[in-house]
């Protein structure tokens, strides 16, 4: 039974994120910006890992993905090396939608970065003019900024410690160019929730479009078991399949953060487990 | 699946002696008891994952078998919507024939050790039988499933199971859509053509719903695989985690990959909520979400599987089918320490199988009957406190002849839990009709089909529970294999 795929290349761009490019030639093939995948460690007992398809590469048919250890799942992830097997379900959700706006102003958060910049450069080559908001913690976590600074016409970098760019969150500067004249035509933010919240929040007074890109929890991620839902303008959506892109004005973000947390504190279990798997693997390591 | 008994030291091999020291009559036949299937021990299994049920003996066996009048008009075939030749597949359990009888059952039912397990008899092959009818109760009708059942694990016991031999290849290429009953049962009429197939399967395991939804204490799952390991060996590709639309558009495998047909088994899919307040709170889910976690994702096996699973305490489940028993009962399985199922009418309405209501009950399951859910309730942090609940009475009957459920005015009540499991079905998968227009459906998402199972596309067929609706494995293989016959008719 063919289920797997190789894993090509492997690389850590920071202390929390690893970017992996993985053997997937009909993904690679059909895959549209703001689309992503599933991903499990093994066929037994993995949790299935949803993940945005950052790149691709159709004629060495690869897909890139870059994610950042949160938990137990993307850490045994993280472990896995090139050559090593891996599942991989795609692409999944539907593209985001492509045109001429005029003015797009694309808002990454951390992680958010990643799944960001395919839907920048093809708002890019759709003829937009593109402003790029790039915000993290701190400098260690700004990840995809070559690749971004490639493609806006104006690149904005924030830090939350100022330890790179402005010290201020990403809502800062995007209030500011939506009061500029005439203001954006479209907002695009991904990040994580609250940041996304918050963008929707600064970009309503302004009627300014904003699509976000939302990361509920999943299980299947075709449509079937309904644990992906949030609720948008009072109606419940599948994020799997109505989504994952949604007007980030009319979703309802209490509940969606809410239902996030969901299984918080098993994933600390879990995670903390996981540690301490990890710390006994290197004391074994060093000890052989 | 090993028999443990002896023979000698079965008690019902004494009782078979007994019955057959004179011949058995009609009047006689009728007399022998029907036999209960022996199951693990409510108390126990209700901690564990084990099989719930655990098979007739052989002496059992014989002596349920002795029951069946061998009927010349034999109803119960009718009521078998693959038409086993029940009768002879009896009639060879009567001489010990066990695997004679398994090939038998075989000729038309490619699954018989599942459907054995879950196939709604009372409704299907044993409802018509003539000694139920005789006897005044269905429940006293011959046992045809759980005969079925365990000739299916005999021949699985004895290694006796013979993979049907493939004729050299046509050069002719299937493609079929979805590993459940009805994509695995037209795979094997197809590949016995000797045309070569593909099942691209969407999940990284193989069965559908046998496999994410029906629980392993209702149906192991190394019954499956074994039945995966048949198409296998038969020479029939898996491509698993592929899902087609996404991964593929569904005309490509037609017109790119040189598939010559297609077919579409892609079962049921997003899951009816009640549309009550308070449905996305944190901890109501849908049975799909629940089982799949369970049983797929494994996350009953807490510190191996990366899966979390909602910790219960009081647990509602609403609905009434096989759906809403399998997932009240893996939740008390899990560790949830009240279960009550609601239900709007009373028992005689539930859908579920009959077997499985009983065990349900015997397990300690509570049974709200007119009963429903009008509001779910939240704490401070959003999460599912209580329901709020309105009682029903029975009225006139309605159309169908079953007295209607009306809500009695003011009756509301507010009942704690921590967990809503929503089993109240589901609508169709709509993941294939969005991603290829041409394909047409009908208003709730089904997909048309002509008598042969044909769509709207030419070489593409469908059936199961994307035509149906939510149906039963039987009907879903039944359908597979009308598309297989179909299939291999064009490619001839
Ligand atoms: C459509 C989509 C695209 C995504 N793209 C990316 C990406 O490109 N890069 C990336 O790093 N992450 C991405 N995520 C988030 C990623 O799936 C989760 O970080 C990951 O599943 C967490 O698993 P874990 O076991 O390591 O952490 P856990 O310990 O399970 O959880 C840690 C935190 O992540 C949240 N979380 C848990 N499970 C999920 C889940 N299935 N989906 C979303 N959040 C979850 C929890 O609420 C918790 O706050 C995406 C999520 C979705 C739904
Ligand atoms: C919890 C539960 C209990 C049940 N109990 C019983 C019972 O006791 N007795 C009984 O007779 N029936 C029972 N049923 C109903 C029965 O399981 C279904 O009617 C039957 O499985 C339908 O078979 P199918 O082949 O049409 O679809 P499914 O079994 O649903 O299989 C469809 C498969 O297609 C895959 N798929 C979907 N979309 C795609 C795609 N685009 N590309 C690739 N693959 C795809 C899915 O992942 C799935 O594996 C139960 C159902 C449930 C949910
Ligand atoms: S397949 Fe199902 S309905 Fe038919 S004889 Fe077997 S148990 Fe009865
Ligand atoms: S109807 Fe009942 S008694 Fe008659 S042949 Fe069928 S199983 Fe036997
Ligand atoms: S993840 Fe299951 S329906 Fe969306």
């Amino acid at each position: 039974m063919h289920v797997t795929h190789r894993i090509v290349s492997k690389r850590q761009l920071s202390e929390e994120v690893f970017r992996m490019e993985i053997e997937a030639p009909y993904i690679a093939q059909e895959r549209k910006a703001g689309q992503f995948v599933i991903v499990q460690y093994d066929q037994e007992y993995s949790e299935r890992i949803p993940l945005t398809i950052a790149d691709a590469d159709p004629d060495r048919g690869t897909i890139t993905l870059i994610f950042q250890t949160v938990g137990a799942s993307t850490h045994r992830l993280a472990l896995k090396e090139p050559g090593d097997e891996v599942i991989v379900l795609g692409p999944l959700g539907n593209p985001t939608h492509i045109e001429n706006f005029g003015w797009a102003v694309c808002v990454g958060g951390g992680i958010g970065l990643a799944p960001l910049y395919p839907i920048a450069r093809a708002l890019k080559d759709a003829g937009n003019r593109l402003t790029v908001i790039s915000g993290a913690r701190t400098r260690d976590l700004l990840i995809m900024q070559e690749e971004l600074a490639a493609v806006a016409d104006e690149h904005i970098v924030v830090t939350d410690d100022g330890s790179f760019g402005r010290k201020a969150l990403v809502t800062a500067p995007l209030e500011e160019l939506c009061r500029r004249t005439p203001p954006p035509d479209i907002v695009v933010a991904i990040g994580p929730p609250i940041m996304m919240k918050f963008c929707a929040q600064t970009t309503r007074p302004f009627g300014v479009k904003t699509l976000v890109s939302l990361n509920t929890i999943m299980i299947d991620g075709t449509g079937m078991c309904g644990g992906c839902r949030v609720t948008v303008g009072d109606k419940v959506k599948f994020v799997c399949v109505d989504g994952p892109e949604f007007d980030g004005h009319l979703v309802d973000w209490d509940n969606m953060l809410s239902r996030l947390g969901a299984y918080r504190q098993q994933e600390q279990t879990a995670h903390e487990q996981c540690h301490l798997e990890m710390q006994l693997r290197t004391l074994q390591e060093e000890r052989s | 699946m090993t028999h443990r008994t002896d023979m000698n030291m079965d008690p019902a091999s004494l009782e078979l002696a007994k019955w057959r020291s004179t011949p058995l009559t009609p009047r006689t036949r009728l007399q022998i008891p029907a036999q209960d299937m022996p199951c693990q021990d409510p108390a126990v299994r209700r901690a564990n994952m084990q099989e719930v049920a655990l098979g007739y003996t052989p002496a059992q066996a014989m002596l349920e078998a002795e029951r069946c009048l061998q009927c010349k008009n034999a109803p119960c075939i009718a009521g078998c919507p693959v038409r086993v030749d029940i009768p002879a597949f009896i009639g060879k359990i009567k001489e010990g024939d066990f695997l004679e009888a398994a090939r038998i059952i075989k000729r038309t039912n490619l699954l018989p050790s599942i459907c054995g397990r879950v196939c709604p008899q009372e409704k299907q092959c044993q409802e018509p039988c003539t000694v139920g009818k005789a006897l005044g109760g269905v429940e006293k009708a011959v046992q045809i499933g759980r005969l079925e059942r365990f000739v299916a694990d005999y021949e699985r016991a004895q290694g006796a199971v013979d993979i049907p031999r493939v004729p050299a290849s046509t050069g002719k290429r299937v493609a079929i859509v979805g590993a459940g009953p009805a994509g695995l049962t037209c795979a094997a009429d197809v590949r016995r053509e000797g045309h070569e197939v593909t099942i691209f399967e969407a999940f990284h395991k193989v069965g559908g719903v046998m496999v994410y939804g029906i629980p392993e204490f209702r149906l192991p799952k190394a019954l499956v695989a074994a039945e995966a390991q048949v198409l296998e060996t038969m020479g029939v590709s898996f491509e698993l985690s592929f899902l087609v639309g996404r991964t593929r558009p569904l005309l490509s495998l037609l017109q790119k990959d040189g598939f010559d047909a297609v077919f579409i088994g892609t079962g049921a899919g997003l899951p009816k909520f009640m549309d009550i307040p308070g449905e996305n709170l944190v901890g109501v889910f849908s049975a799909n979400e629940y089982l799949t976690r369970a049983n797929l994702m494994k996350a009953y096996e807490r510190g191996k599987a990366g899966t979390p699973i909602y910790p219960s305490r009081r647990v509602a489940v609403l609905g009434g089918g096989n759906v809403a028993m399998d997932a009240a009962r893996m939740a008390l399985r899990l560790g949830a320490e009240e279960v009550r199922v609601l239900y709007r009418r009373t028992r005689d309405e539930m859908p579920a199988r009959a077997e499985e209501v009983e065990h349900a009950m015997e397990e300690g399951i509570i049974f709200d009957f007119l009963k429903s859910p009008t509001r779910v309730l939240g704490d401070d942090t959003g999460r599912v406190a209580a329901l709020e609940v309105l009682s029903y009475e029975l009225g006139e009957p309605d159309e169908s002849g079953r007295r209607r459920p009306v809500p009695i005015r003011g009756s509301e009540t507010i009942i704690p839990f921590d967990t809503v499991i929503v089993a109240i079905g589901n609508e169709s998968n709509p993941l294939i009709s969005r991603t290829t227009p041409e394909l047409k459906v009908d208003r709730h998402g089904h997909i048309l089909v002509d008598e042969r199972q044909k769509t709207s596309i030419e070489r593409v067929y469908a059936g199961g529970d994307i035509v149906l609706g939510s149906a039963t494995v039987i009907l879903a293989m039944g359908e597979g294999r009308r598309a297989a016959a179909a299939i291999n008719e064009i490619l001839q």
